[in-house]
């Protein structure tokens, strides 16, 4: 068993309107003067820790906790799940 | 005739739902904590609003897996009357028992403001004494109140009649201006809205009556008052 850090990105679908990350681009970013960005999108990141016998595994394990109690909303929302070393 | 109020870590309009059903509409109420079950001789159950969990995770997702929400989830399916006000529309909603989602109001303000709400579906066990697009002054009180479904959701909303209350102007961003829904039964309903604060004259500056009609509603549906 290894232990292994797993990164669960919770992120609203497209087209549902996300205004914190509109404001923090459009009252933040461009006002800055950084022209060059197009688009801010916040989300919420959890962050595993785990032991399981591989990366795999690690993966799958989470993947199945995050869908099982819930962890996102699957009406609005989706994950991403990254596997890293600990 | 009893009415169970649950209460949660965080739940802070308990006492107000609990205040109006015994003091004002004369109902036999009773607390239930949140981690054990609930007894079989309960008419109704209200899930009160406030902040369970400290909204950690996001509003009512957490409370969404304290034990009683099996025995709610159970009287749910014996089709026991049950409401959800503001976080207890949110924890319906992330208990599966109603869809969609409730995210940050538009605004991103905590929005503490008094609306008015249209009736789309008076057939429910907590409008059938309102009458089909009255309009109700009720106050809001919420940061994650904007109800979101997908198109096909709320195609499925529209066609079982599943849309219970809409906000007479744009208030939150919610999808279609929804303000309550209900399961495709009709006996769970869950709204952002606090009929709780509203349904006395002495705390309604514009008119109590059609928020009354929420709690005699419930009366019509599950018996004479005690």
């Amino acid at each position: 068993m290894a232990a292994f850090n797993v990164h669960v990105t919770i992120e609203n679908k497209p087209g549902i309107s996300d205004p914190e990350g509109e404001t923090i681009l459009n009252d933040l970013v461009l006002k800055g003067g950084d022209s060059a960005i197009s688009k801010i999108k916040t989300a919420k990141m959890l962050k595993f820790t785990i032991k399981e016998k591989d990366k795999k595994s690690a993966q799958t394990k989470v993947q199945k906790i995050c869908d099982e109690l819930r962890i996102y909303n699957p009406m609005v929302s989706n994950i991403t799940v990254e596997v890293f070393d600990a | 005739m009893k009415v169970g109020v649950v209460v949660f870590p965080g739940s802070n309009c308990d006492r107000d739902m609990y205040h109006v059903l015994t003091d004002v509409f004369n109902l036999d109420a009773q607390y239930f904590w949140h981690d054990k079950g609930l007894p079989k001789n309960i008419d109704a159950v209200i899930l009160p609003g406030g902040f369970s969990y400290g909204d950690r995770l996001r509003s009512g997702a957490i409370a969404a897996h304290s034990p009683i929400i099996n025995d709610v989830r159970k009287m749910a399916d014996k089709g026991i009357p049950i409401l959800g006000v503001c976080n207890g529309f949110q924890i319906l909603v992330e208990a599966g028992l109603l869809p969609g989602a409730l995210l940050k109001n538009t605004s991103l303000n905590f929005m503490c403001n008094w609306t008015s709400l249209i009736v789309e579906n008076n057939k429910t066990p907590f409008t059938n004494k309102l009458k089909l697009h009255q309009k109700i002054p009720i106050p809001i009180a919420n940061g994650e109140g904007r109800y979101y479904v997908d198109d096909e959701t709320l195609k499925k909303l529209k066609k079982n009649n599943q849309i219970v209350f809409r906000y007479s102007e744009v208030v939150n961003g919610s999808t279609d201006r929804i303000a309550g829904v209900c399961n495709e039964n009709g006996n769970v309903v869950g709204m952002m809205p606090h009929p709780e604060r509203a349904a006395e004259s002495a705390i309604n500056p514009i008119d109590n009556k059609p928020s009354s009609l929420i709690f005699e509603s419930l009366i019509n549906t599950i018996g004479v008052k005690n």
